[in-house]
């Protein structure tokens, strides 16, 4: 493997969603409070019922608000925070700079956001509730992560023959 | 305490359930400067497994194994809830919902999937075909194709003030709501609903 393709993913996808711009490594049992924080993350997503397939059809069908009122207050908590850490200049537990990269427009999020949209209507799920639904004991899902994981892949091996 | 166990039994409502994701946005930031993102995971398993020499998955997971422990810890998290902390009631579902999804077939409200599609029996089936093999593979090519899924681009995007995620978000419900109103019933009379 050349030293030019193993490169950091920030470097190689500055539109990675979940990009890692700390600058040393977590190492070991430091990698254990994302365990726990996943964890916890996992916990809401079952008592919120948020994996439950009938929630994201309530949700389409404008049947209930209970999916809006989950996200929408997340996104409000969320953006409260992110000032907060702006405008105070809070720094991470490690004394670094907090870094929030820019997204940048790109075709792939109107078509592929909207092939998203068909499939989290089909399963019912996004990608974090699989994996909640798989632990809650609806081993079938197994299956729905597994083509996830196709799709995922496919993505890779033509992403640049496609529009983008 | 009993009583404390009691209450956290119940579903919990969305002003609690919201907050508490958005919390993860600043917590993951604080820890370390991660970035909220799940499907991410999806990326870096494929790099990890089958990376097959595409540029693509061609990169250093391993830095990222943040994302992959994060993920482990929301099956578990959803292990724990169903085993130690299950609604002892039945899932209350929209009355409206239940008289739509009856129309298509589906009648078992008693659990929160629909036992008529969730089951290994219908795996090798039309069925199973539909709402895990290919529901399953636009959820994985939709969401790295948009650079992101629910949480990445409608939570951790829109929190930071970022319009693509905005239109990714737009584009995700306008991809649901035509599946769910247009497409949902003419797939499920073909997979024999």
């Amino acid at each position: 493997m050349s030293k030019v393709a193993v490169k950091n993913i920030v470097a190689e996808d500055p539109n990675c969603v979940a990009p890692n711009l700390r600058k040393d490594h977590d190492k070991g049992l430091e990698l254990l409070k994302y365990l726990v924080l996943g964890t916890l993350f996992g916990i809401v997503f079952v008592k919120a019922e948020i994996i439950s397939w009938f929630r994201i059809q309530e949700m389409f069908r404008l049947q209930s608000f209970h999916m809006y009122g989950v996200i929408g207050s997340a996104v409000v908590t969320g953006m409260i925070s992110v000032q907060l850490i702006k405008r105070l200049n809070i720094k991470t537990i490690h004394g670094e700079s907090i870094v929030i990269p820019d997204k940048v427009f790109k075709k792939g999020q109107v078509i592929g956001g909207f092939i998203f949209g068909l499939g989290w209507a089909i399963t019912g799920a996004c990608p974090g509730p699989l994996f909640a639904q798989i632990g809650s004991g609806y081993t079938v899902i197994l299956v729905t992560l597994i083509s996830a994981l196709a799709g995922t892949w496919v993505y890779g091996k033509f992403a640049d023959k496609l529009p983008n | 305490m009993e009583q404390f166990i009691e209450w956290i039994k119940q579903p919990w409502p969305w002003y609690v359930a919201g907050p508490m994701i958005g919390l993860t946005v600043p917590a993951l930031l604080i820890l370390g400067n991660k970035t909220f993102g799940i499907s991410s995971s999806l990326r870096h398993i494929c790099a990890a497994c089958v990376p097959a020499g595409i540029p693509f998955f061609t990169y250093n997971w391993k830095k990222e194994a943040w994302n992959l422990l994060f993920v482990l810890g929301v099956g578990i998290g959803g292990f724990l809830a169903t085993n130690f902390l299950a609604n002892p009631d039945t899932i209350v579902i929209s009355v409206d919902t239940q008289n739509d999804l009856a129309t298509l077939g589906i009648t078992d409200f008693s659990d929160l999937m629909p036992a008529e599609i969730f089951s290994w029996e219908n795996l090798f089936s039309a069925k199973g075909l539909l709402f895990f093999v290919f529901g399953g593979f636009l959820v994985g090519f939709g969401t790295r194709y948009a650079g992101g899924c629910t949480s990445g681009h409608a939570i951790m995007g829109i929190s930071s003030l970022q319009w693509p995620s905005v239109i990714a978000t737009i584009f995700f419900m306008i991809g649901g709501f035509l599946m769910t109103h247009v497409l949902m019933e003419p797939l499920m009379k073909l997979v024999g609903f």
